[in-house]
């Protein structure tokens, strides 16, 4: 394989690796704690590293799983304090561990390849060079088959565990009633998120591990009510985000891992726009038609109101309507338009009539109203 | 440790990192007290994300690296970020988690690509920006400090200008709406003022470190006090002191970065509050607790042995440890509360096994009795 294919091989693993845990995160309202642990893993890889003396070796993975797991308990326990939100408990727990990381950095490895730009930025373009050969045999980049195991654990994690955490995301109560161990799922889950966001952080660095984590699942949960769906939507955007990510940033020649977050942010915000049903775009031009729909409505049935009677020449001019149903005047032409338009009014010297057609919606309206 | 302080005012870059620290940590603590009652304290880790690429985009277009080109542009971003944040959750069923967590992995991400652009193009002198990443406290020289200075101090008077305003926004915004004040736009307001306090706070902490500067004073803050003015002095004061003592230990230990011992400080202050603060704090509550527990099992031992004594002749008539152990089985075993007891002399102990009540036991047994059913029995 080329690098420039390796690279690209191991940003769509990465990305979804991170999408599997990625979906319930968000769906069970924990996105942040993807931010959180990303970082609060830095002192674990530390602690590991001054055991190991390495960085290539599965302890770091164990250490950094461990910090993982650590953040959730502290977490968990500052929020059954009563005392803090779960929110302001996050948020105090991962700047301390994350500090506590970057002393340990600055006073004891100052002379070692161990920088924390390293952990958050990540460099994917060298990642081809960090070959690993086992047995004098290359059998490929270090990271690709550090994040194929990753991506396998957790392929395995959420084919063993589907049922649990599906009832577990959607009713935590009656997954705890029937015995599902909603904590230890809980737990089990924040250990697959850290090992996911080690197991990626030099490859591609832990802001891009959040981006991928959220910004996939979140725009597929715009797109589905299905879990299953929603996995494979995740997924999928998750790689779309990945190569075109790569592709951007070979153009601008900038940083990779930014790149494809920046590409996941666009999907993001392309699907926001456009989802069907749900998208900004979509609920904008219901609510417009709604509006037009229920104008058309009002107004033929107030001409109804005084159809044939002698006040009809004044009450149904234009002008009339803008005081007597307080429409402005451009919403008011806009109404009149789209019921001409439909054939319920037309306009006789300057007085509108209803038509057989219109007379037939008024009635159907009122009767509905 | 007086050294320490001598050189706080002899040595100018000692003098230059604590008061800006200093005033760093005011002006966050009180506007992160506000953050935490509205449940937004993880805004402020997005906010100080999303401010790099305005930091980056802020470069490349004036090519300046003056602090307060380079905060504008961070305020521009991070307040989009915010701004977005918000719009996305209004408008969509996107949860305000999955928000944050996008707006701050999407502009990082974004302002990564145009950091390492600038890197990558040769003209450029782009040393410095980095800084904002990781904070540089001790790069911080006297004309930052005066920025610090001259912005804290309007974010500070804008939010006393306001206080009563943000006050009801904090607690009641609903309430706030039908009063007919311009909900939307205050809220804007704050949020701008939260983003202008970080930017502030970025190129001292750095971005990772700036959410604990926001949240963790007022997470302190609040459990030594139920009154808003108080918390939100309390909490200024906690990132003042927070920041002076990162300066002062960083500097009197090499190797050791301000930002990161500044938040350790910060957070080690948080544990202290929760843990001994009064009324609130976890020691505080156990104590209260366990004297409670105490005063409801003594008088449920007494009223056990009033009720028992009243099958007999004398309300003082023995009964053994055990019949009161049964009886008070849902409040743990009698046999420690008789101790007790005997301690404050409301029973006596016969022999091994029984025990009595003496008259003043009587007496309180009868006082709960009434107080407990009115006086019927």
């Amino acid at each position: 394989m080329s690098p420039s294919l390796e690279i690209q091989v191991i940003a769509v693993v990465v990305a979804v690796a991170c999408a599997l845990p990625g979906t319930f995160l968000v769906l069970q309202r924990m996105s942040m704690m993807s931010d959180a642990i990303s970082h609060a893993i830095l002192p674990g890889i530390v602690v590991a590293f001054f055991f190991t003396g390495t960085l290539s070796s599965p302890w770091l993975i164990l250490g950094a799983a461990m910090a993982g797991v650590l953040t959730v308990a502290l977490v968990e326990v500052l929020r059954k304090t009563g005392l803090l939100k779960e929110d302001a408990a996050i948020g105090i727990v991962f700047p301390a561990l994350f500090s506590v990381g970057v002393i340990l950095i600055a006073r004891y490895a100052g002379d070692v390849h161990l920088d924390i730009d390293a952990v958050l930025l990540g460099e994917l373009a060298f990642a081809p060079f960090d070959r690993m050969v086992i047995g004098g045999i290359d059998i490929g980049p270090r990271s690709l088959i550090i994040m194929l195991c990753v991506l396998l654990l957790n392929l395995i994690f959420i084919l063993v565990f589907f049922k649990e955490l599906k009832l577990t995301t959607f009713d935590r109560a009656l997954a705890g009633a029937l015995g599902f161990a909603p904590a230890l799922l809980h737990y089990i889950l924040m250990g697959i998120v850290s090992v996911t966001a080690v197991g990626a952080f030099d490859a591609v660095g832990s802001i891009l591990v959040v981006a991928l984590m959220v910004a996939p699942p979140a725009s597929a949960y715009m797109l589905t009510d299905k879990l299953k769906n929603m996995i494979w939507l995740s997924v999928i955007i998750g790689i779309l985000s990945a190569i075109s990510g790569y592709w951007m940033a070979r153009v601008l020649d900038a940083s990779i891992a930014g790149s494809m977050a920046s590409m996941s942010g666009l999907f993001f915000v392309v699907i926001v726009f456009l989802a069907p049903g749900r998208g900004i775009w979509w609920t904008y031009r219901l609510k417009t038609l709604q509006k037009l729909r229920f104008s058309t409505e009002m107004l033929t049935i107030h001409l109804l109101n005084h159809e044939g009677l002698p006040e009809a020449s004044t009450e149904c001019r234009i002008d009339h309507l803008e005081d007597h149903l307080r429409w402005e005047h451009v919403f008011a032409q806009r109404a009149v338009r789209s019921a001409m338009q439909k054939e319920y009014v037309v306009l006789e010297h300057d007085v509108l009539l209803l038509t057989s057609k219109g007379r037939l919606f008024a009635q159907q309206s009122q009767l509905d109203l | 440790m007086i050294e320490l302080f001598s050189d706080l005012f002899s040595d100018y870059t000692l003098r230059t990192v604590a008061m800006g620290a200093a005033l760093l940590g005011i002006t966050a603590g009180s506007l992160g007290g506000f953050a935490l009652l509205r449940r937004q304290s993880l805004l402020g880790d997005a906010i100080s994300h999303a401010a790099l690429p305005g930091i980056a985009l802020a470069f490349l277009i004036t090519g300046s690296k003056a602090p307060l080109v380079l905060m504008t542009g961070a305020a521009l971003a991070g307040w989009l970020g915010a701004a977005l944040i918000s719009s996305v959750t209004n408008r969509t069923r996107i949860k305000y988690d999955s928000a944050l967590g996008i707006m701050l992995s999407v502009f990082f991400g974004f302002g990564l690509v145009l950091l390492t652009y600038i890197q990558r193009n040769p003209d450029a002198n782009q040393a410095g920006l980095e800084s904002f990443l990781f904070g540089q406290a001790a790069a911080l020289v006297e004309r930052d400090v005066f920025v610090i200075l001259g912005i804290g101090a309007l974010v500070i008077f804008l939010m006393g200008l306001f206080w009563k305003e943000f006050k009801v926004l904090s607690f009641d915004p609903d309430f706030f709406q039908t009063l007919g004040f311009p909900v939307r736009a205050l809220d804007h307001l704050l949020t701008g003022l939260f983003v202008i306090a970080i930017v502030i706070g970025l190129q001292t902490v750095g971005v990772v470190l700036m959410s604990a500067m926001i949240i963790a004073p007022g997470a302190a803050a609040r459990q030594w006090t139920d009154r808003l003015g108080r918390m939100i002095m309390l909490s200024g004061c906690i990132g003042a002191v927070s920041g002076v003592g990162g300066a002062l230990i960083s500097s009197s230990i090499p190797g050791l970065p301000t930002g990161p011992t500044i938040v350790l400080i910060v957070s080690s202050i948080v544990v202290f509050s929760l843990l001994f603060a009064p009324n609130r704090g976890i020691v505080f509550r156990k104590y209260r607790e366990w004297k409670s527990g105490k005063q409801l099992r003594v008088e449920a031992v007494l009223v056990d042995m009033y009720t028992l004594a009243a099958q007999h002749l004398s309300a003082e008539y023995p009964h053994s440890a055990r019949v009161l152990d049964v009886m008070s089985s849902m409040s743990g075993p009698a046999r420690r509360t008789l101790g007790l007891l005997k301690d404050l002399g409301l029973a006596t102990q016969l022999d091994a096994k029984m025990w009595s009540l003496t008259p003043e036991g009587v007496r309180r047994a009868e006082l709960i009795i009434q107080r407990q059913f009115g006086g019927e029995e």
